[in-house]
């Protein structure tokens, strides 16, 4: 008895759509945001993040119109990232029904931004997501934070990130390895783990899942809060009931 | 003429993510009128309260004062049904320590406090706990009570808060939950329900929570 394992679908939205990349280039379209939604909350979704995968101002309205939607039938926590750079932005997707917003790019331009989200709406709402790759791959392996989908690198240490994110307020961390991103080859264990170890915040896995003994290993060994995943939901493989099935069959607490 | 209509009203003072909770209401009960309002007298006319809330005690307190709702608030909580959800559950409370201390409404004793990080450890595990308390988790109801009908023993809700309440008087208590330590996730007495995890988020056991709040008498 007690705190469950979270499953948590996520959603690229580009003008409404769900879109899923191989490292963000391949882009395959899995149809319409809101229709997507409703079917992970039909099969027991914990959570649903929607990420804006253009940041550009006219997908924004998009998305303000889909969350819009999904507050209207979907009573699981909203979570939408992407573009959010102002505490105006912030505002707009709480005021739509968002329950959190997931900040990447502004935290690095300015740390400071997501102690004043936390300060104005509470640290619940504040996720710092973290695009890592790895730098160093001998024995002691060290993990980058990057930008930009990946291309640019930031020359920051991925754990102390987490670490100083988790000081600046924010409420949960969103890990994603972007070595993994799209392969099907499973959680960077070894990043997860590390973070989560490393920080008292939750702490959500990314990037990698190809199937169900993923989800259970990023719990498992990778010591993750939460599990998220995109394409194995989004083509109809695996329903996100099978998914908490099989972590149960593994003795993780699942909200079945 | 028509039946009465049965109004609802939410507080609306600024904080949290009230929409939900408005939503939620309005697709349990199609026939209500869902008022979000920081009008005293709003509150005052409604049939039934929701006191919802996010952030920090101390913010939603001072909140409640510079709107003037503190007396309709108290008002309201004398006779009509009165749901509060997260920071309106610790809000009822004597005191919080969050903030340096802050007073809450002192409607129910107790107090509330920050999850004992040296206790914050998984029983079987070991494991740290991570504060938020964040997630899906058992309401293990120890009252029965009218807001209970038809949901299961030991479902699981949506929680997400740092500080818990722990309710002085054990007649009070409607729920506990267990995350390190074991803290009060329901109390009320009378007209007045509280609950620490979010009904409008918990998807089927939260909604028919508030389905049974709509069509509560405020009667046990």
């Amino acid at each position: 008895m007690g705190l469950s394992k979270r499953i948590i679908p996520c959603l690229d939205v580009d003008h409404g759509r769900v879109v899923k990349g191989v490292r963000f280039v391949d882009i395959r379209d899995a149809g319409d945001a809101g229709e997507i939604a409703r079917r992970y909350d039909e099969q027991g979704a914990d959570e649903i993040t929607f990420l804006d995968i253009t940041a550009s101002s006219d997908n924004r309205q998009t998305m303000v119109h889909v969350v819009e939607a999904m507050a209207e039938q979907v009573f699981i926590p909203l979570t939408v990232g992407g573009g959010i750079r102002r505490i105006e932005d912030i505002r707009r997707m709480l005021v739509a029904g968002a329950d959190k917003v997931a900040i990447n790019t502004a935290a690095l331009a300015n740390p400071e931004f997501v102690r004043d989200a936390a300060s104005h709406f509470g640290a619940q709402c504040i996720v710092v997501a973290i695009d890592a790759k790895q730098v160093k791959r001998d024995e002691s392996p060290r993990w980058e934070v990057f930008t930009h989908g990946g291309r640019r690198a930031t020359g920051i240490d991925a754990v102390s990130w987490a670490v100083k994110m988790m000081e600046y307020g924010a409420g949960e961390i969103l890990l994603t390895s972007m070595d993994r991103d799209g392969t099907r080859d499973g959680f960077d264990l070894e990043l997860t783990r590390s973070v989560c170890d490393a920080v008292t915040i939750p702490v959500i896995a990314s990037g990698g899942v190809g199937n169900l003994d993923h989800l259970v290993d990023g719990v498992l060994l990778g010591h993750a809060d939460a599990v998220l995943a995109a394409s194995i939901f989004h083509f109809g493989e695996y329903t996100v009931g099978d998914a908490k099935r099989r972590m149960a069959e593994r003795g993780i607490e699942v909200r079945l | 003429m028509s039946v009465a209509m049965n109004t609802v009203a939410v507080i609306d003072y600024g904080m949290g993510n009230l929409r939900s909770v408005c939503k939620a209401l309005e697709h349990v009960a199609p026939a209500a009128r869902v008022l979000l309002t920081a009008d005293p007298d709003a509150l005052v006319r409604a049939d039934r309260v929701v006191f919802p809330g996010q952030g920090a005690i101390g913010g939603c307190i001072a909140e409640l004062d510079r709107l003037s709702l503190r007396a309709a608030v108290l008002q309201v909580m004398d006779t009509k049904p009165f749901l509060g959800i997260c920071l309106g559950l610790q809000a009822l409370f004597d005191f919080s320590e969050e903030g340096g201390g802050t007073r809450g409404l002192g409607v129910l004793p107790g107090r509330v406090a920050l999850f004992p990080r040296e206790q914050m450890h998984d029983a079987i595990s070991g494991q740290v706990l991570k504060v938020p308390h964040m997630g899906w988790n058992q309401a293990h109801q120890v009252a029965g009570h009218p807001l209970w009908r038809g949901i299961a023993q030991d479902a699981r809700f949506y929680f997400v808060h740092s500080y818990y309440a722990d309710a002085g008087d054990r007649g009070q208590v409607m729920a506990v939950t267990e995350y390190g330590i074991r803290f009060t996730s329901a109390a009320g007495r009378e007209n007045i329900f509280a609950v620490q995890f979010h009904p409008e988020k918990s998807q089927q056991a939260g909604l028919r929570l508030l389905e049974n709040f709509m069509s509560w008498d405020g009667t046990t």
